[in-house]
């Protein structure tokens, strides 16, 4: 690791200020990061870390939706989401192991959007909103391709809005290595309809599965989506899986999501 | 007759704790990275990115330039060096010595896998090291690389090693007289049964990883290394020898507590060599820490064998013949003991515990663009068990045979048993761990719970292996005639102080098999003492006797002899000295519970009391006996032991996703006498839980161009605790080894040896039951795999 300058700031305007140094760079648990810095793959000049900023932290319920600080940790979800959104919390209590939930956070994963991360499925499922230091973005615009989001240079995730679906559930088939989702499959089910999420499987990074929504909203049942095939083309191939495995995965998680979302 | 192993309170067959643990589980263990002298200086190696190249040029000016930097060496600095040497040298089919290799310390002119270390940068701190590295210059010119071990024969591939006439280190065959023969009967067999297969190469990914600090003392022109090592006299012998032309009394080597080795810190290394040169070079001692990512492309890996085998049998079931041809991967270079693991550590294994007649073994090892491979766990013998005990397997689907009614058929029952692969086992009772494994599994219920997980969807499977290994390696003199460069004996001091305590030296090196403990368990017991009277030393050339060091599951078996001997030899001279004290004739001392009588009288002396008298000798024999109360045995053994073992394994298949769980995992092995049945049942647990991973996680890929895909556990499957079932451990089968004094046959790569082809049996299981006509999935049965299985 090189060296680097270090602030941890209190308010979100004071990380904003300290973001326009040259080669800053938010620090929101790490857990991607300090590997990569370790690693010499980055080399930031400046750390802001977002830990410390009150405002960023911890969970509200606001009428239909839960509202989550950027900052807060993966740990702190499970605990504290449980009675609002325990899809959510079950969620964010299977990611990593529990030295990465008690340090890395929500907004730290979202702005990340790794393709096998779990946050973005839940956030894409929900319809959420992301909220940042000057705007707010709807996850369908938010995601954009493998490590590629809406975000701009310096622009923080201050908090995520997710509407609390009727019924929901989270299946993560995980990469044997990592821990990762090698799939991972988020379905919620609301009054006007069911969306599908899909992390881990697809070149292109987190998607809906169109398809098995309309299945869903139609009859949200398991086997609803049975007779549907997902095109392995696109999907990502690895040591680990061929296309066509995730593809079979992303169907079979979806109807267990929807099993175990009763 | 078995050693009663009931409840002894602290000597042979306790079931004491490890009383190293207690260091190791306080966070006070003195590892070699704990080792920090005054004025060290930090190396950093800059390694090669790419699998194989012609190094142009390299300049080191502009590190040689930079903060901090103390000396860049390349190879030009090793000129008057040795190169690494290999331990092994095995004899081709035809007569020929292998083709052996240089192997130098820096790549001399080449680089040959990633990984290989081009140049190193010595620096007043790691960071500065790590920086200048990246300031150096190399200009490679990329060469093809060849990974794929067929390929790597073909005419017209590239050559690693230019000197060479071919990438093929040696054509093996065993046993060469007996090929007619063989073919003769596989023509004349009423059934054959064939199977290809991939033993998948594995890294050792010990917990703790490799490090080396050099230090040299002007004032009195000593070396000294402290290393991860498990064999440090090895390491002296090989360095000081052959390396850096060091004599051994000017050479130290110091293995202090090491976190695990699984035979990857056997080797002689590289980076051990660089920094004790580099040490004296500089005047100052040089310290390197491998980092995780530096050890998947620097530790020797393991297995990697592709084989086909083949099994004649006749019209009644009986094995006739076997055949195979393997392929075996060396890696660029020869590690230490690279070229007798395919061999004699895996070719003389091939009867398992069966009575085929005719056995022939032919081995091709190839050179290739990856880092070297050479003995994991098991080490040859986890490859002749996993292709003896599918195949097994499979002959029995195919004949419709009950797949333990074709093994026990075929058993050897009769002892000691001469194989037609040169080795003679001298003992075993294989029908008993068949009959404990089928009770402990509970094979007759098995039915009943294959319908429970039936209804649930899921395709449950019962697998079953039998294993044989050869252990205590090995009598020096048929080792020497094998091809090897040393002798595998072992030694141990038994030092007898004043006050009746007892510091035990021995040869061998314990990092992680509790020699601490179960070492002081056997010379309390032989005395009658309490064993925390007993200390047991290791690791260290400077107050050790030359001594072979730890793998191969020898410890107890060799280690542990010379023990015996040393100790019976301090009772001996012990016995002398208490008749004189005691006024009796010798033949007439006894010596029971720490107390030496006369026998048949009440007249006694205890060991304190003889132990001083040995060393403040006012009543002693002087004129007949030296004072003192100190003796060092060496021994070597006459055979190999041969544990042996039946283990099942349960899993349940998810055929909707290829996931497999293992509901259950048995195992009932036969290690002769038990010293410590605690120590024991650790070691069969982790060796299952690495034989497990090979089976269902682990897997070192490279990509055609010699890029490691799997360089970090992102990627490379480690088996953690929630993978693996609670085991069922039995060790209560016991036919002592008859050919040690303790009757002990080894005990720590079992697990690793038997449950491979028991995992994979039963996933094979599991899915034909399932109707899913599968004959074979390669290692390791990741879902992907096995879910492609269910649906080619």
């Amino acid at each position: 690791m090189q060296s680097f300058d270090f602030v941890r700031p209190s308010s979100v305007a004071e990380a904003v200020a300290a973001l326009g140094a040259e080669d800053a760079q938010p620090l929101s648990g790490g857990q991607t990061l300090l590997p990569s810095m370790k690693q010499r793959l980055a080399a930031p000049a400046v750390l802001v870390s977002l830990s410390g900023i009150a405002e960023m932290q911890g969970l509200r319920r606001e009428g239909d939706s839960l509202v989550i600080g950027g900052a807060t940790t993966h740990a702190t979800v499970a605990r504290a989401a449980r009675t609002d959104f325990p899809a959510l919390a079950e969620l964010a209590g299977n990611i990593g192991d529990p030295a990465v939930r008690n340090r890395g956070t929500i907004g730290g994963s979202l702005a990340n959007n790794d393709p096998s991360a779990c946050y973005p499925a839940a956030a894409l499922a929900t319809g959420a909103t992301i909220v940042t230091d000057r705007r707010q973005i709807a996850a369908d615009d938010f995601f954009q391709g493998l490590f590629t989001t809406a975000l701009e240079e310096g622009e923080i995730v201050t908090a995520v809005r997710l509407p609390i679906p009727q019924r929901a559930n989270y299946q993560k088939f995980i990469q044997p290595a990592s821990r990762f989702a090698l799939v991972g499959v988020f379905v919620a089910s609301y009054a006007g309809g069911v969306r599908v999420a899909v992390t881990g499987a697809s070149g292109d990074g987190v998607f809906r599965w169109t398809e098995a929504e309309a299945a869903l909203s139609d009859r949200f049942a398991a086997d609803a989506v049975t007779g549907l095939t997902v095109e392995a083309e696109g999907m990502i191939g690895d040591l680990h899986g061929t296309p066509a495995y995730r593809a079979n995965l992303v169907r079979v998680l979806t109807g267990r999501a929807v099993a175990a979302a009763g | 007759m078995p050693k009663d192993t009931s409840a002894p309170a602290t000597g042979i067959g306790a079931a004491t704790k490890r009383r190293e643990d207690i260091r190791f589980l306080t966070g006070r263990g003195r590892y070699t990275d704990d080792i920090n002298l005054r004025g060290q200086a930090h190396a950093h190696f800059l390694r090669s990115d790419v699998a194989h190249g012609r190094i142009r040029s390299i300049d080191t000016a502009a590190a040689e330039a930079m903060p901090g930097v103390i000396k860049v060496f390349t190879a030009a600095d090793f000129a008057s060096a040795g190169g690494l040497p290999c331990g092994w040298q095995v004899t081709d089919r035809f007569g020929q010595p292998m083709q052996e290799p240089k192997h130098p310390i820096l790549a001399d002119g080449k680089v040959r896998h990633v990984g290989d270390p081009i140049a190193c940068v010595v620096a007043e701190t790691l960071d500065q090291a790590r920086d200048a590295a990246d300031a150096i210059v190399v200009d490679i010119e990329d060469l093809p690389a060849v990974i794929d071990m067929k390929a790597a024969l073909a005419e017209g591939a590239p050559k690693v090693h230019d000197e060479l006439t071919s990438n093929l280190c040696y054509d093996w065959g065993f046993v060469e007289e007996n090929k007619a023969a063989v073919e003769q009967a596989f023509r004349d067999a009423a059934h054959v049964v064939s199977l290809d297969l991939v033993n998948n190469r594995l890294v050792a990914n010990p917990m703790e990883p490799r490090v080396a600090v050099g230090d040299y003392d002007f004032a009195t022109d000593m070396h000294t290394l402290y290393t991860t090592s498990q064999n440090p006299h090895v390491i002296r012998l090989l360095m000081g020898a052959f390396v850096l032309g060091i004599p051994e009394h000017r050479l130290r080597v110091v293995a202090p507590d090491v976190g695990g080795g699984f035979g990857s810190k056997i080797y002689h290394y590289a980076e051990e060599a660089f920094c004790t040169a580099a040490a004296k070079a500089l005047r100052r001692p040089v310290k390197w820490t491998s980092t995780r990512s530096e050890a998947f492309i620097s530790d020797a890996h393991g297995r990697d064998h592709l084989t086909r085998i083949e099994l004649a049998l006749d019209a009644d079931h009986m094995f006739t013949a076997l055949r195979t041809e393997t392929y075996a991967n060396m890696g660029a270079y020869l590690s230490t003991f690279a070229p007798c693991i395919p061999t004699w550590l895996h070719g003389t294994l091939m009867a398992g515990n069966y009575r085929t007649p005719l056995i022939y073994v032919n081995v091709k090892a190839v050179f290739t663009n990856t880092v070297p491979v050479d003995a994991y766990r098991g080490a040859g013998r986890p490859e002749a068990t996993f292709q003896i005990e599918r195949l097994v397997d499979k002959a029995a689907r195919e004949l419709g045979a009950d797949p333990v009614e074709l093994r026990r058929k075929n058993f050897i029952t009769e002892f000691p048993y001469q194989t037609p692969v040169a080795v003679v086992y001298d003992t075993g009772n294989y029908h008993a761990t068949m009959d404990k494994l089928l009770e402990i599994s509970d094979r007759a219920g098995f039915e009943a719970r294959a319908m429970e997980s039936q209804a649930r969807g899921k395709l449950r499977g019962f697998g079953i292996a039998h294993y044989i290994e050869a252990c205590g390696i090995a009598p020096s003199n048929l080792v020497g005639q094998l091809g090897a460069r040393a002798g595998l004996y072992e030694s141990a001091t038994v030092r007898v102080n004043a006050t009746g305590g007892i510091v035990v030296m021995t040869g061998s090196h314990s990092h992680g098999q509790g020699h601490e403990t179960t070492f002081a368990q056997v010379v309390a017991d032989m005395i009658g003492i309490d064993a925390g009277q007993v200390e047991i030393v290791h690791g260290d050339t400077a107050n050790t006797p030359m001594g072979m060091g730890t793998y191969g599951s020898r410890s107890l078996a060799v280690g542990g002899s010379a023990l015996v001997k040393a100790a019976g030899k301090v009772i001996a001279k012990a016995k002398k000295i208490a008749a004189h004290l005691l006024e009796a004739a010798e033949g007439d001392i006894e010596l029971k519970d720490g107390t030496f009588s006369v026998a048949g009288t009440d007249r006694t002396v205890d060991w304190g009391a003889v132990c001083l008298a040995a060393y403040v000798p006012h009543n002693y024999p002087l004129a007949d006996l030296e004072p003192g109360l100190e003796e060092t045995a060496f021994y070597d053994p006459a055979n190999f032991t041969f544990p042996s073992g039946a283990y099942a394994c349960e899993v349940e298949v998810d055929p909707e996703t290829g996931a497999v769980e293992i509901l259950a995992f048995s195992a009932a092995d036969d290690f002769g006498n038990i010293v410590n049945p605690m120590i024991v049942e650790g070691q069969v647990q982790g060796g299952l839980a690495q034989g497990i991973g090979q089976a269902l996680m682990e897997h070192c890929v490279y990509d055609e161009t010699g890029q490691l895909l799997t360089g970090s556990y992102m990627d490379y499957a480690m088996p953690r605790a929630e993978d693996l079932p609670l085991f069922r451990v039995d060790h209560s089968c016991i036919t002592p080894c008859t050919h040690n004094p303790l009757g002990v046959k080894g005990c720590g790569e079992a697990g690793a040896i038997g449950s491979p082809p028991a995992v994979v049996n039963a996933v094979l299981d599991a899915l034909n039951r399932g109707g899913h006509a599968v004959s074979h999935i390669d290692m390791p049965l990741s879902p992907a795999r096995v879910w492609a299985a269910i649906n080619a």
